[in-house]
């Protein structure tokens, strides 16, 4: 009992980003417009995880930025911290969730439409590293909030309204 | 440096008199729907990271009914009024006169919606005509959209703008409450979150130098 009580969540904010090891499990809540990425190696036991607000580094309009923010750079960072931690390049895989619709409006601009715009982003930006998705749970119009345990490498899936489930 | 950073205590106090005068007529007209008085906290001018931002409203978990608008014209930005699920429950009841309605799970009744979105759309025109007529500028509201979800879903919509130059936001928190009805503290929530040009247009409005 003792030892299931030891397992401890990394959080990662918005516009942020981490990994996990064992005990270890990751999670970020509220994904609206926002993917959470997981990407991890299965047998090395080593996972990360971003919470990516914007498709494209491009965006920015600043010098400085903050790669965890944008779809292109953010998994490139990561899977480079991964690698760096021992996780091999050709058996990482990936899971997604996010990138709902959370607001109707008339008048759309490209800033409202932004959830299939990252989800969209963080495919191609995974496809052009050759890393496989696994499982995805996006679009829609509820808030999600995901945890991922690297026991099972299953991600858990929490919504308002349409309850939990595990992919 | 971004441009937040470049914000002096004197230009804070002018956005605080913006959440003050906008709150204030919002709240006005939030008292006469509900024919009862209204109290309003003296807004907080924060800048803040968008986690803490999160934090402001209870948390990126939490599930709060909030009313979503643009703010456009002259100078634009986000607005939210954000409302805990009892209170909304009870401005639906008070405003409908159901006293049996229940907010309790999703799939909410439409009208129960429709009525919410019409409170948002009530108040947060109050707050920006008020914000119009203060600075001369041509600032009117979108459409507004409602939504009943987590904190961290929605709110990210209002921080997008800001997003592609910034990891800060400059909010403009005011807090309306109803005489302790609520033992809950958060009661209604009005966060103007300005667009980043929005500061340099609304200081010159004013006559005040953006680098005073």
């Amino acid at each position: 009992m003792t030892e299931l009580l030891k397992v401890q969540v990394v959080k990662v904010g918005i516009a942020d980003m981490n990994i996990i090891k064992p005990p270890y499990t990751i999670r970020t809540s509220g994904l609206g417009s926002c993917v959470g990425v997981v990407i991890y190696d299965e047998k090395k036991e080593i996972a990360g995880l971003a919470h990516i607000m914007l498709p494209d580094s491009s965006l920015a309009k600043s010098g400085q930025i903050n790669v965890a923010k944008f779809a292109d750079t953010a998994i490139k960072e990561l899977v480079q911290i991964l690698v760096k931690e021992g996780a091999r390049m050709p058996f990482l895989k990936a899971k997604l969730a996010g990138g709902a619709q959370m607001f109707q409006f008339a008048s759309e601009g490209d800033l409202m439409r932004i959830g299939p715009r990252n989800v969209d982003a963080v495919r191609k930006e995974l496809s052009d590293l050759r890393i496989r998705v696994v499982a995805e749970d996006v679009g829609g119009n509820s808030g999600r909030t995901i945890e991922f345990n690297l026991n099972d490498c299953l991600l858990n899936i929490r919504t308002v309204t349409k309850g939990t489930k595990n992919i | 440096m971004s441009f937040i950073e470049k914000i002096n205590p004197f230009q804070l106090d002018i956005l605080k008199e913006i959440g003050n005068i906008g709150a204030g007529n919002a709240a006005t007209a939030l008292s006469a729907i509900l024919n009862r008085k209204i109290d309003m906290n003296v807004p907080n001018v924060r800048i803040v990271s968008f986690d803490e931002m999160m934090e402001m409203a209870g948390g990126a978990e939490h599930v709060v009914a909030s009313v979503f608008l643009r703010m456009e014209g002259d100078a634009s930005g986000s607005m939210f009024f954000i409302l805990s699920l009892p209170v909304a429950e009870y401005l639906i009841r008070k405003m409908t006169g159901d006293e049996t309605f229940l907010i309790d799970s999703a799939p909410y009744t439409e009208w129960a919606l429709s009525c919410l979105q019409e409170f948002g759309n009530i108040l947060s025109g109050s707050y920006l005509s008020s914000l119009s007529d203060f600075t001369r500028l041509n600032i009117y509201p979108s459409v507004p959209s409602l939504s009943i979800d987590m904190v961290g879903a929605t709110i990210s919509y209002g921080l997008l703008e800001l997003s592609q130059v910034s990891d800060t936001a400059i909010v403009i928190d005011t807090v309306l409450e109803k005489d302790q009805l609520f033992a809950d503290s958060i009661n209604g929530h009005f966060f103007l979150l300005p667009d980043p040009e929005f500061f340099d247009i609304i200081f010159s409005a004013l006559g005040v130098s953006p680098n005073d």
